[in-house]
């Protein structure tokens, strides 16, 4: 049992419940922990629920549940989310790395002092935890960025980057779900679409699971690139 | 097949309903009709549920034209109508026949109008929802001229046309009412005083997705800077400027500001229909309270059916009996007369 969280109304249709003022993987299994306990307890009135870094969000019917007993349900439930590590699904993500790919993959190296090769290496060689989707649908924050590639963003953010675009900034990383302004630096394109309609999951990866990236050259791009815009699956995740 | 056809469009009109709910872990913003009274009471008037997906027009309306043999139309929002060129009435159904031409002018009051068709619109449904979200690219963009809004019953439905008095409606006057948190705790006592004291006014950076408030500034505790997680619909942020965020509609669903209250569910169509440069206080209720005037205006919704006063084909047929018997004397002489 622990009980270092706390829950705090979020309007008359919300809780939040919060474990800690900090991003990393314990904090991360705890929220996604009491997220499958909140599912799985089917309580009556909760209508969907978010997992965040650090908190839990329940949205809740205000006319159909009470939030005080809602608040003493997940009480229990989070004090009994001890973070039991459950490693998630790796979705080994093939990525073009740099030129018309990856604009800002020359200037990454520069900065840092490396080779392009040396960027790519480091990105690529690492297996990132995706700690929530949020800003647009299907965008994934991923956790576990080499410390040696922590950059402050650009000075100027991009007002439209593409799908499929690979990218880091500050201390994470991220592959762009759809089209969408961005302020971190390019290094790659990937031919997954994270976000597709046409699927029958739409939504790729999800908050638990584990993405790393597989450095492809740019004729295999292409031709991946062709069947996923026809909506093809060219991705499954490993156990 | 049926349309409505967009001859010219108004500043920024998109199709609404209740929103895009359920997806918020995937990152999917809701989205959805800003004002969801008047969005229910353009429903209402042509017997639609009161969700259904209507054109959301911003300070000024559409010229549409019909496409189909009928359509019943009806439109909530204050707002000066010509059907087939002759001045008409909102806050009303109107029988459209074919190569009928609607046009909706400006709003003479408040920020947001519904145009509703009975039957709703047939555009797809994407993730349960028809409601347009522009950055996401879901359920299509803002409406522009040639546009052919499918229809989903091409026929007219029966019955005479209705119309209802707006001051039906439950919106709740004065102070937006807000409930603290969840991250009240990273200001200090004096700067949530000066949030619940000052008086605001929006700015001109007031869209779908927020409203930027100016008025006195607000001291946070420990900076602004926060770990992302969760913004709502109607989530009050306070970023390093210290001037006030309302997050509406078309907000991100994640985002890293604190956030110093959360506007009561009840407040949100009040807060909708204000427009730049219109002043608002803010008032903190309890959650209990902010859901009680949730149940007294979702109460007075279910009423509002009762409200409905039928429309006199032609005024020159106007007759005694005609009044009693579609019982409008009761509406002009009724108990709040």
């Amino acid at each position: 049992m622990t009980g270092d969280f706390r829950i705090k109304a979020a309007g008359d249709s919300g809780l939040v419940v919060e474990f800690a003022d900090r991003i990393d993987t314990a904090v991360s299994a705890r929220v996604l922990e009491l997220d499958r306990a909140v599912v799985a307890a089917r309580i009556g009135g909760v209508l969907e629920t978010l997992p965040t870094y650090r908190t839990l969000f329940v949205r809740f019917d205000p006319l159909a549940a009470d939030a005080g007993s809602l608040e003493d349900r997940l009480r229990a439930l989070a004090a009994a989310a001890t973070g039991e590590a459950r490693p998630g699904r790796l979705w080994r993500i093939p990525v073009a790395y740099g030129g018309v790919h990856g604009e800002d993959l020359e200037h990454v190296a520069r900065e840092k002092g490396m080779s392009t090769g040396d960027v790519v290496r480091l990105h690529s060689s690492t297996i990132y935890h995706v700690y929530m989707l949020g800003f647009v649908p299907g965008y994934a924050y991923l956790g576990g960025l080499d410390p040696r590639l922590h950059i402050s963003r650009r000075m100027n953010p991009r007002l439209r980057t593409p799908a499929g675009m690979v990218a880091i900034g500050g201390q994470q990383a991220a592959v762009q779900s759809i089209a969408a302004p961005s302020g971190w630096h390019m290094l790659g394109c990937t031919p997954v679409r994270l976000f597709d309609m046409r699927r029958e999951k739409p939504f790729l990866v999800q908050p638990g699971e584990r993405v790393t990236f597989e450095p492809i050259d740019a004729a295999r791009f292409e031709r991946l690139d062709a069947l996923a815009g026809r909506g093809e699956k060219i991705l499954e995740p490993e156990a | 097949m049926s349309a409505l056809v967009v001859v010219a469009p108004g500043p920024l009109s998109t199709l609404q309903d209740s929103g895009r709910w359920g997806h918020l872990r995937n990152g999917v913003t809701p989205a959805g009709a800003m004002d969801m009274i008047a969005l229910a009471a353009a429903n209402l008037l042509v017997g639609n549920p009161p969700g259904e997906a209507a054109i959301e027009f911003t300070l000024a309306g559409d010229t549409l034209e019909l496409d189909a043999e009928g359509a019943r139309i009806a439109i909530a929002g204050d707002a000066a109508i010509t059907i087939g060129g002759a001045a008409a009435s909102p806050w009303r159904s109107f029988s459209l026949k074919r190569g009928d031409r609607v046009q909706v002018g400006a709003l003479r009051r408040g920020a947001r109008g519904y145009l509703a068709v009975a039957g709703g619109f047939a555009t797809p449904m994407e993730l349960g929802s028809r409601s347009t979200h522009v950055r996401s690219g879901l359920g299509g963009g803002p409406l522009r001229a040639g546009d052919r809004l499918p229809l989903a019953r091409g026929a007219a439905a029966g019955g005479g046309d209705v119309a209802i008095d707006p001051a039906a409606l439950p919106y709740l006057d004065g102070a937006i009412r807000v409930v603290l948190g969840p991250q009240d705790d990273r200001f200090t006592a004096e700067g949530i005083a000066t949030f619940l004291s000052g008086e605001y006014a929006l700015t001109a950076e007031a869209d779908r997705m927020g409203y930027r408030l100016d008025g006195p500034e607000i001291e946070h505790r420990d900076g602004f800077n926060t770990i992302s997680d969760t913004i709502l619909t109607g989530s009050i942020q306070v970023p390093g400027t210290r001037k006030p965020i309302v997050l509406m509609a078309d907000r991100q669903t994640t985002g890293g500001y604190p956030k110093i209250a959360t506007t009561a569910t009840a407040s949100l169509p009040t807060l909708a229909q204000m427009k730049p440069g219109d002043r608002l206080r803010f008032a903190a209720v309890g959650v209990a309270e902010a859901r009680a005037l949730l149940a007294r205006q979702v109460e007075a919704m279910r009423a509002l059916p009762a409200a409905l006063r039928p429309v006199l084909r032609d005024a020159s047929t106007l007759t005694s009996e005609a009044l009693l018997a579609t019982n409008l004397i009761d509406g002009v002489v009724g108990p709040d007369a």
